[in-house]
């Protein structure tokens, strides 16, 4: 059971407007088409991934209770939902969140290595944020990909075989990204070619 | 002789595509399906073929499919289950990233055979850029009618959706993974009503994993009496072996059922044997739930026998010297790999990912967790090796859901078969302390 739940960290409500643009809307339309006319209640976790990511990269009750009136269900059963996966961030996440896998074949080949060096690297403790807001660092469990252990993601792009020289490269690289304008969203072909 | 069902023209460039597949026989069943045969008859071929889910429980697909309630006035509903969060598992993803039509020809047949309208592909959090693989192959199939409405003029309707979870181990427990689609928590339900009967919104579902429905394809095509003459005893057919840990070729392999352990491991083909040239210590055969097994019983059974992978042959000796096939995670010790570190490993991760329903589990776990850091930190007493024993005795059979028992065999198989090991941690705290990572073997032998 995550830690979370003995927190319960649920953000002070501070009572902002919190909406979805007309395009985001649309998208939760045509989520919601997925679905009987009835069950409207599934399409809580892709709303939320949806919400979390076009609201700083992490929800507080303000989002949740919109969420919760956009699906028309009572907000604890979102808050319910928001502390259960590990996906969902209650406390606010840098630019880029690194997860980095310390489940057991990823721990046997180097997994824990680079979660020391990405302490040291970012000055910072697990679960802790940078100061320039730009990198939070979590342990998270198996993320799926043991054949090319050690691995970690960040946001949602996977690094796999990593060793401590590519981790510099891949930090070094995301800080010159983050200067950049948003950059347009690579198709999974373009990923993939 | 290496047998390809499911990765068959994988090696294609572009077979992702829905053009590439369908010039390599792609969709040819779902033709056969549709248009040739009644849904009952894809079951039958299904249950003659002898295919045992692929998600790590070996139930029979086709008995599984021949419960569901046709007589409900409910619609069907069929589940992918591609929440794949096994540790040392990753097949599924290496399917659907590479061959995702595979999978979808797989779910048109299997829908029919349900009379189901409407499927869903339940995906990790984790595996969000699968996502969008499974989309486009989706779209792709709308627009040459291989999905929708009237498919291949044949009558029959079916939509296909894909639904991202949010990071729960749980959720690959096909229960919770129907709780986590309602839009609730990933809570296991009460069996029965098994999900056949009142399954996704109170209507008969059926829940497969990815590699299963990859396999019905083939089945259609080839009939399911060919399918069983492959692979050995009531291990019909192939199956997907994730192979990692330390070993010198890591990665996803298919290979025909009663394959024998050590040429799966040692041959080139495949593992290509133990990394930098070190000792064999253990193998965890099944995924991390399963038991452990040293090198001695992996590679041989107590009869003496050849250890195969199949489901009959890793079952062998029951848990005393045996261990399960499970999800085919295969992960692999050399001799300096601390199994306390490891096991300690493992018992975090099933903490973490307890739901907390069930007392054994939402209480044992922890216990558990907390002994072995301690023992792991070299501040462990020899009665905490049989506190242990006792917890997983605990936990075991006295959950809703084989969470528990996934979380109490791995320690319960570690301590028969090591328990050498976590007596050293007791005796020798100092050298505990000092070293970290690996390699206490030489202090222990010694």
């Amino acid at each position: 059971m995550s830690d979370k739940h003995f927190h319960h960290k649920l953000y002070v409500k501070k009572n902002i407007d919190v909406a979805f643009s007309p395009d985001t809307l649309r998208k939760v339309e045509s989520i919601l088409s997925h679905y009987p006319e009835d069950q409207k209640k599934s399409a809580l976790i892709p709303v939320l991934q949806i919400a979390q990511e076009e609201f700083g990269g992490s929800l507080n009750v303000d989002i949740m209770d919109y969420v919760a009136s956009l699906l028309n269900i009572t907000p604890i059963e979102v808050y319910e939902v928001a502390t259960f996966y590990s996906q969902f961030y209650l406390d606010p996440v840098g630019k880029y969140v690194i997860e980095v896998c310390q489940t057991g074949p990823c721990a046997i080949c180097g997994g824990e290595d680079v979660l020391h060096y990405l302490e040291q690297k970012l000055k910072i403790k697990v679960g802790e944020t940078t100061e320039d807001k730009l990198f939070t660092l979590k342990a998270v469990e198996c993320l799926g990909a043991c054949g090319s252990a050690p691995v970690m993601q960040v946001n949602t792009e996977f690094y796999e075989y990593l060793n401590l020289d590519k981790i510099d490269d891949i930090l070094e690289t995301l800080r010159k990204e983050s200067a950049l304008p948003k950059p347009e969203k690579q198709t999974w072909k373009e990923r993939l070619s | 002789m290496e047998r390809k069902i499911i990765l068959e023209n994988i090696e294609v460039e572009g077979i992702r595509f829905l053009n590439v597949y369908r010039k390599h026989g792609g969709y040819s069943s779902v033709e056969k399906a549709l248009k040739t045969m009644t849904p009952d008859e894809v079951v039958n071929e299904v249950k003659l073929a002898g295919l045992r889910g692929r998600g790590g429980a070996g139930f029979p697909a086709g008995m599984k499919w021949s419960f569901i309630d046709k007589k409900s006035n409910k619609p069907h509903y069929l589940v992918c289950n591609a929440d794949e969060s096994e540790p040392g598992t990753f097949k599924d993803r290496y399917l659907m990233e590479h061959i995702p039509h595979r999978l979808i020809e797989g779910m048109i047949c299997a829908s029919y055979a349900l009379e189901a309208h409407t499927a869903y592909i339940y995906v990790r959090g984790e595996y969000k850029y699968i996502v969008g693989i499974l989309n486009e192959a989706i779209k792709e199939c709308y627009q040459q009618g291989l999905l929708g409405e009237n498919i291949l003029g044949s009558h029959y309707d079916l939509d296909i959706y894909v639904h991202c979870g949010a990071g729960a181990y749980i959720c690959g427990e096909e229960t919770a993974l129907l709780e986590s689609l309602e839009g609730k928590r990933g809570n296991p339900r009460l069996k029965p009503p098994f999900p056949a009967v009142k399954g996704l919104y109170q209507s008969p579902t059926v829940v497969n994993n990815v590699e299963t429905l990859s396999n019905i394809g083939w089945i259609v095509n080839n009939g399911g009496e060919t399918f069983a003459k492959i692979g050995i005893g009531k291990s019909t057919g192939t199956k997907l072996i994730s192979a990692c840990g330390h070993i010198n070729r890591p990665g996803v392999y298919e290979i025909e059922l009663g394959l024998p352990v050590e040429e799966f491991l040692y041959s080139e083909q495949y593992c290509g044997g133990i990394k930098d040239g070190k000792e064999l210590k253990a193998v965890i055969p099944g995924g991390s739930s399963v038991p452990i097994l040293p090198k001695n019983l992996i590679l041989n059974t107590l009869q003496g026998e050849k250890r195969l992978l199949s489901y009959e042959s890793l079952a062998e000796g029951g848990f005393v010297s045996g261990s399960m096939l499970g999800s085919g995670g295969f992960i692999v010790y050399d001799e300096d790999d601390c199994i306390v570190r490891n096991t300690y490993n493992f018992s975090r991760f099933y903490h973490h990912e307890s739901c907390g329903q069930c007392s054994p589990c939402r209480e044992g776990t922890g216990w558990m967790d907390s002994v072995l850091y301690r023992l792991e930190n070299g501040e462990g007493k020899m009665k905490d090796i049989d506190l242990l024993v006792n917890i997983s005795s605990h936990i075991e059979g006295n959950t809703i859901c084989p969470l528990g028992d996934a979380a109490a065999w791995p320690v319960a198989a570690a301590i028969r078969h090591f328990r050498e090991e976590f007596e050293f941690h007791v005796t020798h705290p100092e050298i505990v302390r000092n070293i970290k990572h690996g390699s206490l073997a030489k202090y222990i032998n010694n």
